[in-house]
């Protein structure tokens, strides 16, 4: 059976200058409509967000670093856990902002049914990305759990990854609310996975140091946001945070938020005719 | 101007194109406090268009329109705060029970959590939902969902409630119970604007209406004045005889009979003799033994075919 497919209209009137985004703390309520629901299945959505760390750790951490050995002076698994961390912030986010919400933009109308309330197309918006961020925290948690089980986990700066994971999910949050304004169909979301999430789960040094990599492809992998988030969370499980560390933090907030104006733009296009 | 304190909704040379093609086709129309006021028109006439415009799902091109005096362009978070939306189609949310729907929809609104309780609760119980408060909206029968829907709207209290066809698609008893609970809202003082395709449902509850086709205004006016004005008093419809066509209907049934001010209009299949008094007429004309007859009182109905078309709206 084939998935429906949804028009994706074009609004026809010259648009003014760029409108930035107009947000309140209104976007709250929406991100609290999606906890509300999501609290229906928090017992599905938990086990699965402790599962797949756990999976991963134990078939590549435990598994594959028998081969490896260590990675820079550390044991395997403690080489690639932490940037697991951040891997799965970013498909947790992803899903969510991209199949959850398109779901709600079009199958169900969500998005129509708030409009007609106090609350702005804008602050649907934030709210969605607010909660995939969630998701993503969520996700961090389970891991570092998992990983303290693994005895990965030994000083306080771990914790830090907890804010790195959200930041991360905002990113990614809205990055997929772009790709879900502009999606016809579920189907379109294969793209992204295939040509965009896959390759930054690859490239962006989880499971291998970038220094491994050809210069021109070190240059690119420095363009993947997801390769930020693993160089901070892994210097945090280290132990090795440096100053020069802000840099990343700064390079994910930038690209958060031009993200974010984007993916604003990208609805109100799409929604607002 | 004091007048204007009462005007709920007004629009002036209201247009909304979409590309080339104009939905709304610079209209003026004014809603007064307390009124039940109609937009009737054949589907595609920009009843809807207009419906979006005033909650700003869709972008005004040309000319004003005001909620209780405030623009929906740029005042639309205001706006949106104080007027109640009942959709065409059901956005209720799937993913949430009954009563978490009403509670949620008033999160939007900014109301607090023990207002939410107290509001969502009796809202169910005065649209007969209590005992459904916490089923999934899959249980929920067209009807239920319908009413549900304008329970929603009604969360914030607004002085107005906007409907999209409130009762499309459903069966006679869930409309029943639907005017009944939309009378029962105007006597209580909400000023009340819906769209429609049911000449009934105009006639039951509107004090005035406008009907649209095309983008534009033919007439507004209330239902008694515009059937009195557009169909008279009476209708004598006349079925064509099997291969009889129309020139030769009215042949034979008019002849040379004096129509004495009776309007005639012919479909398809069937000839309407619009009059003030059906019995004279009768008398006067030549039915034969063969020909099937309808007198009947001239309705809403009548205003509206004569003046949209007999044809099909797709």
């Amino acid at each position: 059976m084939s998935e429906p497919t949804y028009q994706v209209r074009q609004a026809t009137e010259p648009r003014g200058p760029i409108k930035w985004p107009d947000v309140t703390h209104r976007a709250v309520y929406v991100w609290f409509r999606d906890f509300k629901v999501w609290l229906t299945y928090y017992k599905a959505s938990l086990i699965g967000n402790l599962g797949e760390p756990l999976l991963y750790l134990l078939a590549m951490g435990l598994g594959l670093g028998k081969m490896v050995g260590t990675v820079n002076g550390i044991p395997y698994i403690a080489f690639l856990a932490p940037g697991l961390m951040c891997s799965a912030a970013m498909y947790t986010a992803t899903f969510e902002c991209t199949f959850g919400a398109f779901t709600r933009m079009t199958r169900q109308q969500t998005y129509d049914a708030i409009l007609a309330t106090p609350v702005s197309l804008d602050e649907i918006v934030l709210g969605e990305i607010l909660w995939g961020s969630t998701k993503s925290l969520f996700s961090g948690v389970a891991m570092l759990l998992v990983m303290s089980l693994f005895g990965l986990v030994k000083s306080f700066w771990a914790l830090l990854a907890l804010p790195l994971v959200i930041l991360v999910g905002l990113l990614f949050s809205s990055l997929s609310m772009i790709v879900t304004a502009k999606s016809q169909s579920y189907d379109f979301f294969s793209y992204y996975f295939t040509l965009g999430i896959a390759p930054m789960f690859l490239f962006s040094g989880i499971f291998f140091p970038i220094e491994n990599l050809p210069e021109w492809a070190q240059t690119m992998a420095w363009f993947l946001p997801l390769t930020h988030g693993v160089t901070v969370s892994r210097a945090l499980f280290t132990g090795t945070v440096s100053l020069g560390h802000l840099a990343d933090i700064l390079w994910l907030a930038v690209f958060f938020l031009i993200a974010f104006t984007f993916a604003v733009g990208a609805v109100r296009k799409r929604l607002i005719l | 101007m004091k007048q204007n304190n009462d005007l709920i909704l007004n629009a002036t040379d209201l247009t909304k194109r979409f590309g080339d093609f104009t939905a709304v086709d610079s209209i003026s129309f004014s809603v007064r406090k307390g009124e039940c006021f109609g937009f009737l028109g054949p589907n595609g006439a920009g009843k809807t268009t207009i419906m979006r415009m005033i909650t700003n799902h869709l972008l005004v091109t040309e000319g004003t329109l005001s909620v209780l005096g405030m623009n929906v362009s740029t005042n639309a978070r205001k706006v949106k705060s104080r007027i109640g939306i009942v959709p065409q189609e059901n956005n209720l949310d799937m993913d949430l029970t009954v009563i978490d729907n009403l509670i949620i929809y008033s999160r939007y609104h900014g109301i607090g959590k023990r207002e939410a309780n107290i509001r969502s609760t009796q809202l169910l119980d005065f649209f007969q939902l209590a005992e459904h408060a916490q089923s999934p909206l899959m249980r929920l029968s067209g009807g239920m969902k319908r009413r549900l829907l304008i329970a929603r709207g009604l969360i914030n209290e607004p002085k107005v409630l906007i409907l999209d066809e409130p009762t499309t698609g459903l069966d006679p008893q869930a409309r029943h119970l639907i005017w009944q609970k939309l009378r029962a809202l105007q006597s209580q003082g909400t000023t009340l604007v819906l769209t429609t395709h049911y000449m009934e449902e105009a006639e039951q509850l509107c004090d005035r209406l406008v009907i649209m086709d095309h983008g534009k205004i033919l007439v507004e006016g209330s239902p008694v004045e515009l059937i009195k004005e557009h169909a008279g008093k009476e209708v004598l419809e006349i079925r064509l005889l099997e291969n009889e066509g129309r020139d030769d209907c009215i042949e034979s049934v008019i002849g040379d009979a004096g129509l004495d001010g009776a309007e005639v209009e012919c479909s398809t299949d069937t000839l309407y003799l619009y009059t003030e008094d059906a019995m004279a007429l009768l008398s006067r004309i030549n039915i034969g033994s063969e020909r099937s007859i309808l007198h009947r009182r001239a309705s809403l109905e009548d205003v509206f075919l004569r003046l949209t078309g007999r044809e099909l709206k797709e």
